[in-house]
């Protein structure tokens, strides 16, 4: 009884870290700019697809993909930001969603194209594979991996954000855009290199997923709905209520579909209308 | 400068496009014969289009979890049709009134937020409906669907393959809906959900109850989809477990965006164009349908803001 | 009889920073009162408090004797109080006329009748054309179109057609062009005696045009009140505006 409660909240955990990785960038990037991005799984989507393509094509090793993920999923960002999304920054908040949706779409047609609709499949290093038992639980050695990475990236944003003179800017555009402005801080620059860094994540969390969820070209879509979840529930801007809501909802989906399978998906719609009926502005959003 | 009463007359009125519009939509019937089913599938999704646009085009009201109550209505009306009659009639009466219960509790719960919350909380408790209708497989057929029931005729039509009584019935109850929400914006009620819209802040200043007025408006939007979807069931005779999921909701946002929020003729004119190249593109590759339908939103949305509607409007400039 | 507009005991803060502290005010029917005090002394928070928009800490606000503290900014204005906001709050693509109709409308209570058409609401178009003739105003462009002197006129429309007992005015001037502004003071001249006014100002000629009494609010607290003259002649006054050494 405890064990599999410990196992549930272990593979919930690593799952929220999942979460976590993909939603990261989009719930600080709507913090700062206001900006609507649908189309952040769209980052992930590449960041999969280029681990895909290395290892398959190129025969790259596992783990030296996914700094290319990153950075595929962060030039991506780059290039509709400098291109499109720039334009829309003053445009509404529905023109913003349909604007970035249309961008989904098309992703999804594109790769769709180039790769089939089929799932896709990564052979991880052996080392990656199989399960620990420790104590009476069966731990997933990639679970582990993917708490360790979740961890060590959860550091590093945070050591950015509090200890460097970037995160002050970051901190600062999220808390007041106009007044940060003011006090001459480069607010287009700071958002342009957040933006790539959330795409960065993105894409190495779509990378990281392949063998958790598979890949294919819904995916785009498919995880649109977990991300704003957490996104919402989290509060907009914050890195460490993404972090819990990440974890809650990763926890959550877990718990539900262990406990009570014929609930299905519904534990984490109602947790999340439960949530957001209690604090609209997410757990640790302003206002 | 015209007078007053005149200025509110006007916008009242019936322009000579809106007559040659209805008489055209009995075309099909002469024109295309072959293609009735589609025609009434369009004449429906306009429907669903229609009362979406009283939510957002006219109060502001992003929703993405609107197919619940389409859902609702469709699953209302196969239930009822399944153990109990199926005169569809009467059935559209009970799926209308239950949608809008499921709109009236609703509402209670939507109209206290705004901007991002409202959109989640939309989709959310849509996701929510889509997951209860999955479960309950018992009551609702679960991921297949309802099934093993008929709605043979209305009012002695009989519905077959060639899909003229389905037309014919999805035609009038468009229609007559039509002039119900035609009414709605036209009178004060209307206007006050506009003000609600153009500013939401300087409703209560002006001592109106803001919250009493959208939650009115979202339960007729509630019954009206609940109609279209029970017409989709009489039509079809069957219900899908797809009535109540987030790609219909998102789909219908996207059709009423295209043709034109806060319009009145948007949705209509969305689901048109959205469903007829649905049907011609989508048959070989699914894939292709998806890169045009984005690449027109991407369009859309930086050149045409008010949608295809705005864009003619803007090109035929008429006074006010 | 109890004066149309008093609040006991009026506080708010925002953590550590105060913006209304232990507000006493009592306001007779009829006068005309400029509320002025440098930025930042909390006058438009004053506004949000009195008019509902913002929750206070402690206190008690009275709309002729009756205790309004607990009710919503709609239930306000539908006992007589009615405000106008300092950067234009209106309805862009509505026209004049429908934006004052719609606050007629909802006055007497027929915005809920969604199956009569508006034509037929005769009355409710008839007064708003009245109120828009008196302000000069052309009812059937939007407001959006309008020049901003007579969009600023649009907003006191539209607190005139709640039929206030009580009105406040957030600088109404504010932003208009000194060619506009003519018409604007001639309209708030003719607004009737019997209204209870609170207006906002920062231009000292206005204030001494318009106010019979000055309310001179500073650091969120209420310095002092009295007459123009008074005011004027007062030191503190002069030293919250001159600095201590022009006292």
């Amino acid at each position: 009884m405890l064990s599999s409660l410990a196992g549930v909240l272990f593979d919930g955990f690593a799952y929220g870290m999942l979460l976590f990785l993909l939603s990261v960038g989009l719930s600080v990037t709507l913090g700062m700019m206001n900006f609507v991005n649908l189309a952040h799984c769209s980052f992930a989507m590449v960041g999969g697809y280029a681990t895909l393509t290395l290892m398959t094509r190129f025969g790259w090793p596992f783990l030296a993909t996914l700094p290319m993920a990153f950075l595929a999923g962060a030039v991506i960002s780059i290039v509709l930001e400098r291109t499109l999304y720039r334009r829309l920054y003053r445009a509404s908040d529905l023109d913003q969603c349909l604007f970035t949706i249309g961008i989904v779409f098309i992703s999804v047609a594109v790769f769709a194209w180039f790769y089939t609709t089929e799932q896709q499949s990564v052979r991880v290093p052996d080392w990656l594979q199989g399960a620990q038992h420790v104590g009476g639980m069966t731990l997933a050695n990639y679970r582990v991996f993917l708490i360790v990475v979740g961890l060590a990236i959860t550091a590093l944003l945070v050591f950015l954000v509090e200890n460097t003179r970037f995160g002050a800017r970051v901190r600062a555009a999220v808390d007041n855009q106009r007044m940060a402005r003011g006090l001459g801080i480069d607010v287009d620059r700071a958002f342009m290199l957040t933006f790539a860094l959330g795409g960065g994540l993105a894409g190495l969390g779509g990378a990281l997923a392949i063998q958790v969820v598979g890949l294919d070209p819904t995916f785009a879509l498919a995880y649109l709905v977990y991300v704003l979840i957490v996104v919402a529930v989290g509060g907009l801007g914050s890195i460490g209520g993404s972090f819990a809501a990440a974890v809650v909802l990763g926890i959550s989906d877990m718990a539900g579909k262990y406990y009570f399978p014929w609930l299905g998906a519904f534990l984490i719609y109602l947790v999340m209308v439960g949530l957001l009926m209690w604090r609209p502005q997410g757990l640790f959003g302003k206002r | 400068m015209e007078s007053a009463s005149a200025h509110f007359q006007a916008k009242t009125r019936w322009h000579w496009l809106e007559v040659v519009f209805w008489l055209c939509t009995l075309l099909p019937f002469v024109v295309t014969p072959n293609y009735l089913s589609l025609a009434s599938q369009i004449a429906i999704t306009a429907l669903f289009a229609l009362s979406l646009d009283l939510i957002l085009g006219y109060a502001g009201i992003v929703s993405l979890g609107h197919a619940a109550f389409f859902g609702v209505g469709a699953y209302a009306a196969g239930l009822l049709a399944k153990h109990y009659w199926s005169e569809p009639l009467t059935g559209l009466v009970v799926a209308a009134l239950i949608a809008g219960l499921v709109g009236y509790a609703t509402s209670h719960i939507v109209v206290r937020f705004r901007h991002l919350a409202l959109i989640m909380l939309t989709m959310g408790l849509g996701l929510l409906l889509h997951e209860a209708a999955n479960s309950a497989s018992a009551l609702t057929g679960g991921a297949d669907g309802l099934q093993g029931f008929r709605v043979p005729s209305v009012l002695g039509f009989k519905f077959d393959m060639f899909g003229r009584a389905a037309y014919g019935y999805s035609l009038i109850v468009l229609f007559l809906c039509f002039l119900v929400a035609r009414r709605i914006i036209h009178s004060p009620f209307g206007l006050a959900l506009r003000g609600i819209r153009e500013n939401a802040t300087r409703m209560p200043a002006i001592g109106a109850p803001s919250r009493a007025h959208l939650r009115k408006a979202y339960t007729i939007a509630a019954v009206m989809a609940g109609i279209a979807g029970a017409l989709l069931t009489h039509t079809t005779s069957t219900v899908s477990l797809e009535v109540l999921s987030f790609g219909r909701s998102a789909d219908v946002l996207v059709i009423l965006i295209l043709g034109g929020a806060g319009r009145l003729y948007g949705g209509i004119i969305g689901a048109i164009i959205y469903m007829v190249a649905r049907d011609q593109f989508s048959g070989a590759n699914p894939q292709y349908w998806y890169f045009w339908i984005g690449l027109l939103l991407v369009v859309v949305v930086m050149f045409l803001p008010n949608g295809i509607l705005g864009g003619a409007r803007a090109l035929y400039k008429k006074p006010q | 009889m109890a004066p149309a507009l008093s609040t006991r005991n009026l506080n708010k803060s925002f953590g550590s920073l105060t913006v209304a502290q232990d507000i006493a005010l009592e306001l007779p029917q009829g006068v005309r009162y400029a509320l002025i005090g440098p930025n930042g002394a909390g006058k438009t928070t004053l506004m949000n408090l009195l008019t509902g928009m913002l929750r206070p800490d402690a206190g008690q606000v009275f709309l002729s004797g009756e205790d309004v503290t607990a009710l919503k900014p709609d239930a306000r204005v539908k006992r007589g109080l009615a405000r106008t906001f300092q950067i234009n709050t209106l309805f862009p693509q509505l026209s004049a006329i429908e934006s004052v109709a719609l606050a007629v409308l909802e006055r007497e209570g027929q915005a809920h009748n969604w199956w009569r058409g508006l034509p037929r609401f005769g009355a409710a178009i008839d007064e708003a054309h009245a109120i828009l003739g008196s302000l000069k105003v052309p009812p059937t462009r939007l407001t959006r179109e309008l020049p901003y002197g007579q969009q600023r006129l649009v907003e006191i429309a539209l607190a005139l057609a709640t039929q206030p007992k009580v009105l406040l005015l957030d600088e109404p001037a504010a932003g208009v062009p000194k060619d506009e502004s003519t018409s604007l003071f001639d309209a708030i001249a003719n607004l009737s005696r019997s209204l209870t006014i609170l207006f906002i100002e920062h231009d000292m000629d206005v204030v001494f045009r318009f106010a019979a009494r000055i309310i001179v609010m500073v650091g969120g607290r209420i310095l002092v009140e009295g007459a123009p003259a008074d005011i004027a002649r007062d030191e503190r006054v002069r030293e919250v505006y001159l600095g201590k050494a022009h006292a």
